[in-house]
Order: C-alpha cells, then sequence, then structure tokens
C-alpha cells in the first residue's frame, strides 16, 4: 500500500499538567473525505494545530506527501498543499473578498517581491484573477466580491475561509467546524460544494465537524476524539453506529 | 574580593529601590488599565514640580505641600485622565494606548513648564519629602561603612510598603480581581455585574497617586527638576518591568534591585576610566533592558513554546466594535484617484514657486528643513502605517545616515550624495540587524526594544569618534551637481522635494503591492496569513529594513542642509517620539500625511512664535493702551511658541484612537463621502427621481460621523 498523504503518528500535547491529546494516531489518503468528531473540548483543534505548526506537539510525528513536517512553520507547511480553515473565522480586516483570494494566489505562487513593487509589476495576473473569479463562482460569492470581509455575515465569512484555502490549491484541506454560524441551507450547500471540490480537485479533506448528518453524508471514514483519547476510528456507518462512540458523544438515538 | 562584592551589592540597592518603585508603579498602572502608560514619568514630573512649586516657591510646610503634591494632584490627575482620555480607550488596540501615552509624554510636562512659568527660572534642588538637610548622610547599620544620604531613606521605605500593598491588593482583595477583569474584557466583565467605569477611574487614580509619590521622591536625586530626567530613569527602570513580564509585582521588585546591584557592582569593578566602564555604564540599564526583551525570544525558541498567533487583543467581546474604516484607495473611484493625483501635482508646483519666488530665506529654511523631515517621516509611514511594526527609534537611523554621510564625505572625500545613499544603506543594514528580533514582539514589547536601543545609541554610541565624531558636530558640504550648486536653499529645495517624490512613490508602490498585501493579511489575521503560506517574519522585515533606509537617507539630506550632522540639535531620540506622535495622529499609511507633518514640525512653532510676539509689537507701538486689554496683551511671552506647538503635538494623539486612519485620511474620506454623495443626488434628479434601491446600492460605504 503507498504512503498516506497524512501519516499523524503518536500526537502528544500537553498544557499545564492537562493531557490535551495521548498519543492520537491519524492518517489520510489522497482524495479521501476523512471527518474527526468529538465533544467540546476533546482536543480536535488542539490536534488541528499541532498538525498545522501553530503549537509544537510534546510527542509524536506528522508526515505529509512522505515529508517529516517537524519543526516546519506554518507558512512551509501551507506551501507543502495543506490549508485549513478556522474555527474562530479569521479574516483579514480591510480586505474585499476577491482580495482574499487574490492575496492567497500570489502567495502560492511567490510571484511577487520588493523589487516588482518598486517597478509596480505586483498587479494581478490575469491567470489569478481568472482563478479568483472562478472560485467566487463555485463558492456562489461573486455578489460580495467587493464587499470588506468584515462586513459579511458569520456564515458567509466561513465561506469566504474555504475559498481563499482553496486558492492554496491544497491536497489537503483543514475544515475546522464549517458549517458552524451556517443555517441548514447554507449547510447543505456547503456539503455540496465539499464532495464537489474532492470530487473534481482530488483535494482530500480533514474536517472537525459538530453536525453529524453532514458528517455522515460527507465522510468516508471518521475519527473519534474524546478527552485528548482516540476512542474510535474507521468506517463512517461502523463508527457510527459504535456503542462507545454513542456514550462518548452522540447520545441514544442519534446518528442513524 | 568577596567582601567587596557584597559591599557594592549593598550600595547599589538604593538605587535599586528607586528603580523599583518606578518600575512597580508602571506595572500597577499596566495591570489597572491595560495602557504601557510612557507618560507615567510626566505625571510623575507634575507633582514633583507641584511639590516644587509649594515648598519652594511659597515656602509651605512639609505636610500641606507633599499632601497637595501626592494626594490631591495625583488622583486629580487619575481622574482627569481616565474620565477625559483613557475611558474612550479600553477597548483600543494597544498601538492606540501607546500613541496616546506618547502623546501625553510630550504634552504634560510643556503645560506644567508653562502653566508654572518654568521655561524662565532653572528649578534647583528639588526638596526633599522629609525635615532634613539634602547633605545629610546617614549610617546605617551603626558603626558600619554603608551610608545613605538623605534622598534615599523615603525612597526605600516607600518602594517597601507600596510593593507589599500592591501585592496584597492583587492577590487577596476583590477590587484587585476585578481590575484585572475590567483589563481583560471590560464588556465582559460589565456583562458580570462589574461597573468597569468605577474600577477603571480607581486604577487610574491609584497609579497616579503613585506616580506622584515616585515624582516627589525622585526629583532629589537630581540637582535641578527636568521632565526629561524622569523619562530617562523611567525607560531605566523598563528592565525591571520586563524582568517582571510587565505584570508580577514582587518580580519586577527584584528586579528593580537586581538592576540597581548590577549598576553599583559594575561602578566597582570596572577601572574607573577604562573605555569599557564610560561606554557600558551610563546605558547598562537600557542594554538590559534590550537583552531581556530579545531574551524571551531566544528561550521561546530554545523551549520550542508556541507561537502566539492570536491578535493582540485578547478581549473575547472584540467581535462587538465596529469594523474599521475603509481604506480611501477602495472607496475612491478610479477617475476620482486620478483627479485627486493633478490636484495634488497642481499644489505642489503652486507651493513650490511660491517658497522659489515669494518666500523670505529664513521661512524657506523651515521649509526645507520640515521636507528633510518629511523623508524622515515617510520612514514611519513604512514602518508603523505598511509594516504595522512600531519603531521609537526612526532619528536614531536618521542619525546614522547623518553621522555615516558625515564620516565618508570626510574621510573619503566622495559626493555627497552618493555618501547619503550609501550611508542610507547603513542605516538598513542596522535596521536589519535590530529587525530580526524586533517584528516577532508584540506592540509593546517593541516599542520597549526600539527605545532602548535609541538610548543606547545616543549614550554608548553616539560619543564614539568613528561614529558621532565626538564633541564638535562634524561637517557635511552642500551636493554639487555639474553646473547646479545646491548651496543655494531654492536648489537644495528642489532637491528634497526631488527625493521625497521618489521615496513617496516607492512607499505607495510598496503599501499597495504584494508585500503591502502581505502585510495586511498579517495585520488582519496572523495565523490566517500564515496558513496561505505568507512567511510572518519576513515581509515585515522588508519594511522595517526599507525604512531603516529611507530614515538614514532623510538624516542624511537633514545633515546636507544644515551643513552638519548635529545630533543633539536634530536627531535625539524624543525628537522621534514627537515625530511619530505627528506621523501617526496624521495619518500613519498616508504619505501626504507625512510631508505635511514634517513641514508643520519646523513651521508651526514659528507662527506660533510670530502670533505671541504680535501683541508685544503692538503694545510698544501702541503705548496708550491701558486697563485689560494690556494686562491681557502683556500676558503671552514670545517664547511659548515651542512649548504651546508641543503639547498641541501632543494632544493631536488623542484623535488616534477615535480615527485610527488618522486626521488627514479621515477628513480625506469624509468629503470623498461628500462628493459621492452630491454626485449621486446630481444623478438622481437628472433621471427625474429613483427608486429606494439605487439609492442604497449608491450610498458612500461608510458611515462618516460629523
Amino acid at each position: 500500500m503507498t504512503e498516506a498523504l497524512l501519516d499523524a503518528q503518536s500526537i502528544t500535547k500537553r498544557f499545564s499538567g492537562i493531557n490535551a491529546l495521548d498519543h492520537v494516531s491519524i492518517s489520510v489518503n489522497s482524495g479521501e473525505l476523512v471527518a474527526l468528531i468529538g465533544p467540546n473540548g476533546a482536543g480536535k483543534t488542539t490536534f488541528f494545530n499541532c498538525l498545522l505548526g501553530l503549537l509544537h506537539p510534546d510527542g509524536g510525528q506528522v508526515r505529509f506527501n512522505g515529508v517529516d513536517l517537524s519543526g516546519l512553520p506554518v507558512h512551509r507547511r501551507c506551501r507543502l498543499g495543506m490549508a485549513r480553515t478556522f474555527q474562530r473565522v479569521e479574516l483579514f480586516t480591510g480586505m474585499t473578498v476577491r482580495d482574499h483570494l487574490l492575496v492567497a494566489a500570489r502567495a502560492r505562487t511567490s510571484n511577487g517581491g520588493l523589487l516588482r513593487d518598486l517597478v509596480n509589476r505586483s498587479k494581478p495576473t490575469s491567470e489569478e484573477l481568472d482563478e479568483a473569479e472562478a472560485t467566487l463562482e463555485l463558492l456562489d460569492l461573486t455578489p460580495v466580491a467587493d464587499r470588506a470581509a468584515e462586513s459579511l455575515s458569520l456564515g458567509k465569512g466561513r465561506v469566504v475561509e474555504l475559498g481563499r484555502a482553496l486558492m492554496c490549491r491544497p491536497s489537503l484541506l483543514f475544515l475546522d467546524e464549517p458549517s458552524s454560524g451556517l443555517d441548514v441551507s447554507e449547510t447543505f450547500d456547503m456539503g455540496e460544494v465539499l464532495l464537489k471540490v474532492q470530487r473534481e480537485r482530488r483535494t482530500a479533506i480533514l474536517l472537525v465537524e459538530h453536525d453529524v448528518p453532514l458528517v455522515s453524508r460527507l465522510a468516508q471514514r471518521i475519527s473519534v476524539l474524546d478527552c485528548g483519547v482516540l476512542i474510535a476510528s474507521g468506517p463512517t456507518a461502523e463508527v457510527l453506529a459504535s456503542d462507545e462512540v454513542r456514550m462518548a458523544y452522540l447520545g441514544t438515538g442519534v446518528g442513524t | 574580593m568577596v567582601g567587596d562584592f557584597f559591599e557594592y551589592a549593598l550600595r547599589g540597592l538604593p538605587f535599586g529601590c528607586v528603580f523599583a518603585l518606578l518600575a512597580v508603579g508602571l506595572v500597577l498602572n499596566y495591570k489597572t488599565s491595560g495602557v504601557f502608560n510612557l507618560a507615567f514619568s510626566a505625571q510623575a514630573y507634575v507633582s514633583a514640580a507641584v511639590f516644587f512649586l509649594t515648598r519652594k516657591e511659597w515656602k509651605w510646610d512639609l505636610i500641606p505641600a507633599a499632601f497637595v503634591a501626592i494626594l490631591v494632584v495625583g488622583p486629580l490627575m487619575g481622574f482627569i485622565l481616565d474620565r477625559v482620555l483613557y475611558r474612550y480607550l479600553r477597548t483600543a488596540t494597544p498601538l492606540a494606548k501607546l500613541i496616546t501615552s506618547l502623546g501625553l509624554l510630550i504634552a504634560i510636562p510643556e503645560i506644567v513648564k508653562l502653566v508654572f512659568g518654568f521655561g524662565s527660572k532653572p528649578q534647583n534642588n528639588p526638596p526633599l519629602l522629609w525635615n532634613v538637610k539634602r547633605s545629610d548622610q546617614f549610617i546605617w547599620p551603626a558603626n558600619s561603612r554603608f551610608s545613605l544620604d538623605a534622598a534615599q531613606i523615603p525612597t526605600i521605605l516607600a518602594t517597601v510598603v507600596i510593593v507589599i500593598a500592591m501585592f496584597v491588593l492583587f492577590r487577596y482583595s476583590a477590587l484587585g480581581l476585578r481590575m484585572r477583569a475590567v483589563v481583560e474584557s471590560p464588556r465582559l466583565a460589565e456583562l458580570n455585574g462589574v461597573d468597569a467605569e468605577r474600577i477603571s477611574l480607581a486604577g487610574w487614580m491609584l497609579s497616579s497617586t503613585i506616580a506622584g509619590l515616585c515624582g516627589v521622591l525622585i526629583a532629589p536625586l537630581f540637582s535641578q527638576l527636568v521632565d526629561q530626567d524622569f523619562f530617562t530613569l523611567l525607560v531605566a527602570a523598563l528592565a525591571a518591568t520586563v524582568f517582571g513580564n510587565l505584570t508580577s509585582i514582587p518580580r519586577t521588585f527584584v528586579g528593580g534591585l537586581l538592576l540597581g546591584v548590577t549598576q553599583a557592582e559594575l561602578t566597582g569593578f570596572l577601572p574607573a576610566n577604562s573605555d569599557l566602564a564610560t561606554a557600558v555604564r551610563p546605558s547598562l540599564p537600557f542594554i538590559v533592558l534590550l537583552v531581556l526583551v530579545i531574551g524571551r525570544l531566544v528561550v521561546a525558541r530554545v523551549k520550542r513554546q508556541d507561537i502566539a498567533f492570536t491578535k493582540e487583543s485578547t478581549d473575547p467581546m472584540a467581535g462587538v466594535d465596529p469594523p474599521p474604516p475603509v481604506p480611501v484607495e477602495v472607496l475612491r473611484p478610479p477617475w476620482m484617484t486620478t483627479g485627486t493625483r493633478v490636484f495634488g501635482m497642481a499644489v505642489i508646483a503652486i507651493g513650490l514657486y511660491l517658497c522659489w519666488n515669494v518666500l523670505d530665506p529664513q521661512w524657506l529654511g523651515f521649509v526645507v528643513a520640515g521636507s528633510c523631515l518629511g523623508v524622515i517621516m515617510l520612514s514611519m509611514v513604512m514602518m508603523t502605517g505598511v509594516g504595522g511594526t512600531v519603531s521609537l527609534c526612526q532619528a536614531t537611523f536618521a542619525a546614522i545616515g547623518a553621522f555615516g554621510t558625515a564620516q565618508l564625505v570626510n574621510e573619503t572625500g566622495m559626493s555627497v550624495l552618493l555618501a547619503m545613499v550609501i550611508a542610507s544603506l547603513g542605516a538598513a543594514l542596522v535596521g536589519a540587524v535590530l529587525a530580526i528580533p524586533v517584528i516577532r514582539l508584540p506592540t509593546v514589547y517593541a516599542a520597549l526594544a526600539t527605545l532602548a536601543f535609541a538610548i543606547f545609541f545616543e549614550r554608548t554610541l553616539r560619543p564614539l569618534d568613528w561614529i558621532g565624531g565626538g564633541s564638535v558636530p562634524m561637517k557635511v558640504p552642500r551636493p554639487l551637481i555639474g553646473s547646479i550648486d545646491f548651496s543655494d536653499d531654492r536648489n537644495y529645495l528642489l532637491l528634497v522635494v526631488v527625493a521625497t517624490t521618489i521615496i513617496s512613490v516607492g512607499v505607495i508602490l510598496v503599501r499597495r503591492g504584494t508585500t503591502g498585501q502581505y502585510l495586511d493579511a498579517l495585520r488582519g489575521s496572523p495565523a490566517a496569513a500564515a496558513s496561505i503560506g505568507i512567511s510572518p517574519a519576513r515581509p515585515k522585515l522588508v519594511a522595517f529594513v526599507v525604512s531603516a533606509g529611507i530614515a538614514g537617507f532623510g538624516g542624511g539630506l537633514m545633515a546636507s542642509y544644515y551643513e552638519q550632522a548635529n545630533y543633539d540639535a536634530n536627531f535625539v531620540f524624543i525628537f522621534g517620539l514627537v515625530w511619530l506622535v505627528m506621523v501617526v495622529t496624521a495619518g500613519s499609511r498616508s504619505v501626504q500625511a507625512a510631508i505635511v507633518s514634517g513641514i508643520t514640525f519646523f513651521i508651526f512653532p514659528k507662527l506660533l512664535d510670530l502670533l505671541f510676539a504680535w501683541p508685544g509689537h503692538y503694545l510698544a507701538s501702541n503705548p496708550s493702551t491701558s486697563g485689560l486689554a494690556r494686562s491681557v496683551m502683556e500676558l503671552p511671552e514670545p517664547s511659548w511658541g515651542q512649548g504651546i506647538a508641543f503639547i498641541l503635538f501632543g494632544i493631536g494623539a488623542f484623535t488616534y484612537a477615535k480615527h485610527p486612519e488618522g486626521i488627514i485620511e479621515f477628513q480625506t474620506t469624509a468629503s470623498l463621502n461628500r462628493i459621492i454623495a452630491r454626485l449621486d443626488r446630481r444623478k438622481r434628479t437628472a433621471e427625474g427621481g429613483a427608486s429606494d434601491n439605487s439609492t442604497a446600492a449608491s450610498k458612500p460605504l461608510t458611515e462618516v460621523t460629523p
């Protein structure tokens, strides 16, 4: 079997004596959609931050595309093909939606710098503009493309974050609760977009999500985290049916 | 040897207490208000001045004089600062708070000097806080070799009492807990039933009282009452606050004592006349400050601590703030941008014509000097407005450029313009070395590190022959290109205008280029910027280095204009603070703001001088004036100009919290919105009345409050 796209082994993280993550392992294959679920405070976001370099794990190793990521800063991990969205929306205040996408495209191509700025060669290229336009259309953001990002609703802000992450052309997309703040129909649309991205661009997705119906619609595999410990991992239907998962997270009568 | 060590250590303790007292006061102020209050020393100066006035000039008794200076003036000042100013700033950014405190630092001492008439007479031998003679020495313990002088004993006692009281306040009292909650998130505290207004007011009155006590206690350490001595001492004490992580009162106390002891050990063990001793001793606290601030980064890196990628404001209620105003560049349609540019060029052309043909030589000189300063201020636009880094050492980079130009011309005989360029590259290089740690620091620490560097340069590097050229300012000639001799001020003005234009265009191109976009992204959210592949350090490093280079070039231009690299007249670090406040007030992202501020810095005080001299002239030519008119007209003195100008520059900073985009930018946006609205109305009238939808669509993007 070929090596998984993302292979995190035995990630451990302690915050002043509390075990936030205790030897958590996860793997995601190319083009696969994996969900990570668990109650609030289970350590899902901490796990994301450890995988993406915002936090240094106290133990364990993360490999991406065969590369050991230890010690690599966040922006270098992105250039290897990892992009993300945030649980608390992180937008660039003062920038329009289109600028969010364009700056991400520019960061991917590294097609700029001081010297180009000084000779006025920093304007977006036609490819960058086209790609931004396509992403705006994909996510139905065209009507708000020229609005300042901070003037959007929380739900739209999440979609902008997704667009910005897609402009990095990631091979693995990390989504931290993409449906929170979205209403039912927006959540449905978001699910469709994710499936489309996964199918058309062959982008693998690691999804942290509380919306179990959405998860069961999208994910091929699920891992369940509780109190920093991985309690279940496997194909979606099996995991959602497991008693232990019901006890820890779902409660009875949900997820079937 | 060991005995000597302890003896020196014991001698250092009283000085350590002075550092500790100031540092603890500052930490208390920071913990209760969230403001890193660099104006703490100015508040101390007010009480010291009141004590001086009541005790020495009005001959009051000790008790009433001390009561008024510390327990009346102190809390009153805190009351005024909170009610008039800081209550509106509780949820402001660290930068807004810092700039406001710098504004106060500049304005308050000038107000005191003006109101008390300190400008005209010296204030020698500030009085002690107890009834003994200044020259008295006290042996303690009895029969030992250690003595304390009259100023030290009350300082030591006060320090110990205050440290214990503050420790108890924060550790055990409900008030201390509420104070911390209000600083963390005033709105959340209010939602939980804490009266944030009253708590914050109490915090300011308390810390201001301690500032007053510090002032009265510390004043006798100097032979004269000078506001700048207070500030320098405060900056020296900052090392102790950093040692205490800006929060721990016991650690700050220990840090202060250690600082005093280290200084005494150096005095004892370093040979009195060695170069090392003369170089290091006066700037030890600033070196320690720089080392401590940078050391924190190194420790974090070695221990692989997690980097704080969060925004500096950790207030969970920050989301309720209205979004910042949309920048003018976004708001303005392209045709209007072109129009503004043409209009701007016309204004510059007319201004140049007037300077060239109408202005008398003295005023022309102010305009030229102001334009040179404009270049230095453009470096601040690059650093703070574009790069998002606070630097309090831009005047130092300018000085490096000036000295570099002078040294190169004098040593190698190269052309002045070439020397300016090479010297500015030198300043950029120094900037690069400093930037590597500074760009990774939060606002307050970056400010402290750059301030420490500025004072270190002033005290230790500048006096060296190979840098500052010794005690006499080095000569710098004016450039000579072909047949154009720039020793004529009008020609030099042209040269400066050309340089300013090129640099302004460069700054604008960087601001809206890839570097500027990356920096905007980093300012918006460092974590998100890194997550799309933007290096958190590199664009900031670029902006810092370019800014240092621009400042260096501006310094060279200014030195060449004055035909000497005169540090004391043009580049002292305190000027750098005034300049920064002016630029940020006018608009930290705007090149017009930089140039206007530069010229204003030179012209405005002179205009005020004219204004205040006018009644004197009038009375001289109309001796028959009498009564009220005469007494009013005799009031102003021609020397008031500089002081009042500084007061106004300082007070201008108060607008920053409300208009972080700057006054010029705010006015531009406001007038732009008016124009857009008017055009819109005209269009609708022409169309014969339009539906409500079109009104909403063409509404200005930002609300303009009158």
